[in-house]
């Protein structure tokens, strides 16, 4: 670093490795000069992830966790707290915005192959906060103690209850009690206000330290790290720290457009993103006509009630989520990209997208004969793409890959 | 466990029934909240008709009172029936024990009812009640089947002979061009003070009130939202340019 740097930094780095973890992750940094749109959405989720802590704290400021008071003390805040209800809408707008980020992220990386070797780790730890992320979703969602947090909670943690032996005594020890009461409510609070948050802050570093370690991906899947200037600066990378920094704010200006017009236009996000009957004070005692899960829960929720029985149904919704943990092994294509692989492997992608956009649109709807069909066809295409994918990707012939990263 | 998940399915089921019985087609209306006239007699209505049973129990006085531009003394004087302060919540004197036991469910609290049923459901419901002798209260609704609730607005509606049609069955004779049918109820079994359009319009009031009620800073968040947009529409700008300068030399 030059010698004119102020003296405070000069006596700072003496002690604290400040300029060098900068330079590191940031100014020197060399991400691809080719990243495109997709690439903004990790830079979103950690917008979203900050937007849900600050207006996380100021809802517990004024958030009452017991049965009792928890459904008034949200519409106090949604009344009485000054700008309460803007607080509450960004949160509950987050969450969902979280998952719509998060999905487009992780598409992003079946696309372009950023989980195939060197970078296996950082779809792993990817995975483990997306799973923390669905924890916290969910007792998230049980906290404002309306209909639906009450009877979706009683749902879903019934769902323990198929495991064998050990069922009912597992979700009773999860519960705290026979059925979902204020118990159940105190300790999701503890866990989606501390525990998992502080898990979930964890794993981002890790994310983005395996990230770094290795490197960025980009669309063509070109190692930009085998052509360097004699600085050993790659040749195709660009410091990561303003271009893609700075350099994103029109597109992050474009999301938060979205983020607002629903925070400000739409904030039920047409029953979505709060759900109607969720107006309503749980009530252990009248079972709502139609239970459904949160929207970015659905695909999962469909595969479940695919299985006509309900412990293998329980079976499918856990291998569907486990299944993405070991994708980087099943992919056994010599390419990265989807630009460089062959038809099956674009038309597997495709085809997988276009079904889970339909079982997580089924998860939301009544069980009928026809919605549990296309949700039988929906599983079968999700399972099928991973399952089948070390067959066609050894199959096709691919296309060569640049040394370099194409000109436009 | 399976005997609990099945008792779940099994004891939905009649809900189940009652929400498919439900699907009754609503008449539709475009509430609209800056209309003040229309919530002072909307609020007006409620305090008279409904509050005894249904509280507003989230919402405060005064809020209402200065949402409503109605001045303090003359809301508290005229539309406050209890004792309670103008500063605190919409509270009624009826407990959940005894409105359970009178009318076999305790008439819910309705601060939240638009938000929970939407405009259309509660227009038509309240437009809903006919005469049933079947029913311990002697009176059935058209969306609401076997509801608990007695017809508390019968001095102005009156009691229709049977279920109220939907607007949109209004028909004419096609060789005369005489109306038919007019939608909503036909034949009264009792008459009420007023008359079916007049009707019409205290309910459109208090439904818009209830909108309100749902949501009662859904006009701040509006114009905020407006606000918002306006400044991120500058942030844009500024955001294009830098990215511009930033980026002129790599490409």
């Amino acid at each position: 670093m030059s010698t004119n740097k102020p003296a405070f930094m000069q006596w700072l780095d003496q002690r604290l490795p400040v300029t060098n973890a900068y330079e590191k992750h940031m100014s020197k940094y060399y991400a691809p000069v080719n990243l495109n749109f997709w690439y903004v959405f990790g830079l979103l989720a950690t917008l979203v992830f900050a937007n849900q802590i600050l207006t996380g704290i100021w809802l517990t400021m004024s958030f009452v966790p017991s049965a009792d008071e928890a459904f008034l003390s949200v519409e106090y805040i949604m009344r009485d707290v000054e700008m309460g209800w803007l607080i509450r809408y960004m949160h509950s707008t987050g969450a969902s915005f979280f998952f719509i980020v998060v999905y487009l992220h992780m598409f992003r990386g079946i696309m372009y192959g950023s989980y195939k070797k060197p970078r296996e780790l950082i779809w792993v730890f990817g995975m483990f906060i997306y799973l923390v992320l669905m924890a916290e979703g969910f007792m998230g969602y049980v906290l404002p103690w309306g209909q639906m947090s009450y009877w979706g909670a009683q749902v879903i943690i019934s769902l323990f209850g198929a495991i064998p032996v050990i069922g009912d005594g597992l979700t009773e020890w999860i519960r705290g009690d026979f059925l979902i009461s204020g118990i159940t409510l105190n300790r999701f609070f503890a866990l989606h206000v501390i525990a998992l948050p502080l898990v979930l802050a964890l794993l981002v570093v890790l994310h983005i330290l395996a990230l770094h370690e290795v490197g960025s991906n980009n669309p063509d899947g070109i190692d930009i790290k085998k052509h360097k200037d004699e600085q050993g600066k790659p040749l195709d990378g660009i410091p990561f720290h303003p271009y893609y920094t700075l350099g994103k704010l029109p597109m992050i200006i474009v999301f938060l457009f979205v983020f607002c017009g629903v925070i400000f236009f739409f904030p039920e996000g047409g029953g979505y993103f709060l759900e109607h009957a969720n107006f309503e004070p749980a009530n252990p005692l009248k079972t709502p006509a139609h239970i459904a899960p949160t929207w970015y829960y659905g695909a999962f929720y469909s595969i479940l009630r695919a299985v006509p029985d309900k412990l293998m149904g329980v079976i499918a919704m856990g291998a569907a989520i486990a299944i993405l943990f070991i994708l980087p092994w099943l992919d056994k294509s010599p390419v990265l990209s989807w630009r460089y692989k062959g038809w099956m492997s674009k038309t597997a992608i495709v085809v997988f997208a276009l079904a889970f956009i339909m079982l997580s649109y089924l998860g939301g709807q009544p069980v009928t004969d026809l919605n549990t069909w296309l949700a039988r066809i929906g599983s079968v295409i999700y399972f099928g793409f991973f399952l089948l994918m070390p067959i066609y990707t050894r199959m096709e012939s691919t296309k060569p890959v640049p040394e370099r990263v194409p000109a436009k | 466990m399976k005997k609990l998940f099945l008792s779940l399915i099994l004891s939905m089921s009649p809900l189940v029934a009652l929400a498919a019985g439900a699907a009754v087609e609503l008449d539709h209306i475009e509430t609209d909240i800056t209309d003040k006239a229309s919530l002072q007699r909307g609020v007006q209505t409620y305090m008279n008709y409904c509050m005894a049973c249904h509280s507003l129990e989230y919402a405060r006085y005064n809020r209402v009172a200065a949402d409503l531009d109605i001045p303090e003394e003359i809301f508290a004087e005229n539309l406050i029936f209890t004792d309670a302060a103008i500063g605190s919540l919409m509270q009624n004197s009826m407990s959940y024990d005894d409105g359970a036991a009178w009318f076999g469910a305790a008439p819910p609290d309705l601060t939240l009812v638009a938000r929970v049923r939407g405009e259309d459901w509660l227009y038509t419901y309240l437009r809903g009640f006919y005469q049933d002798d079947s029913r311990p209260l002697g009176v059935n609704n058209s969306v609401f089947a076997n509801v608990g609730m007695p017809h508390v607005l019968m001095e102005l509606q009156g009691l229709c002979a049977e279920a109220p049609h939907a607007v949109s069955d209004r028909r004419f004779d096609p060789l005369t061009g005489n109306l038919i049918t007019d939608g909503g109820c036909e034949n009264y079994a009792v008459e009420g003070s007023q008359t079916k359009a007049e009707y019409d319009e205290t309910i459109y009031d208090l439904v818009n009130f209830l909108d309100y009620m749902g949501e009662p800073y859904a006009k701040d968040r509006e114009r905020i939202g407006w606000m918002v947009f306006a400044f991120l529409a500058v942030f844009l700008v500024i955001g294009q340019l830098l990215y511009r300068e930033l980026w002129k030399d790599i490409h």
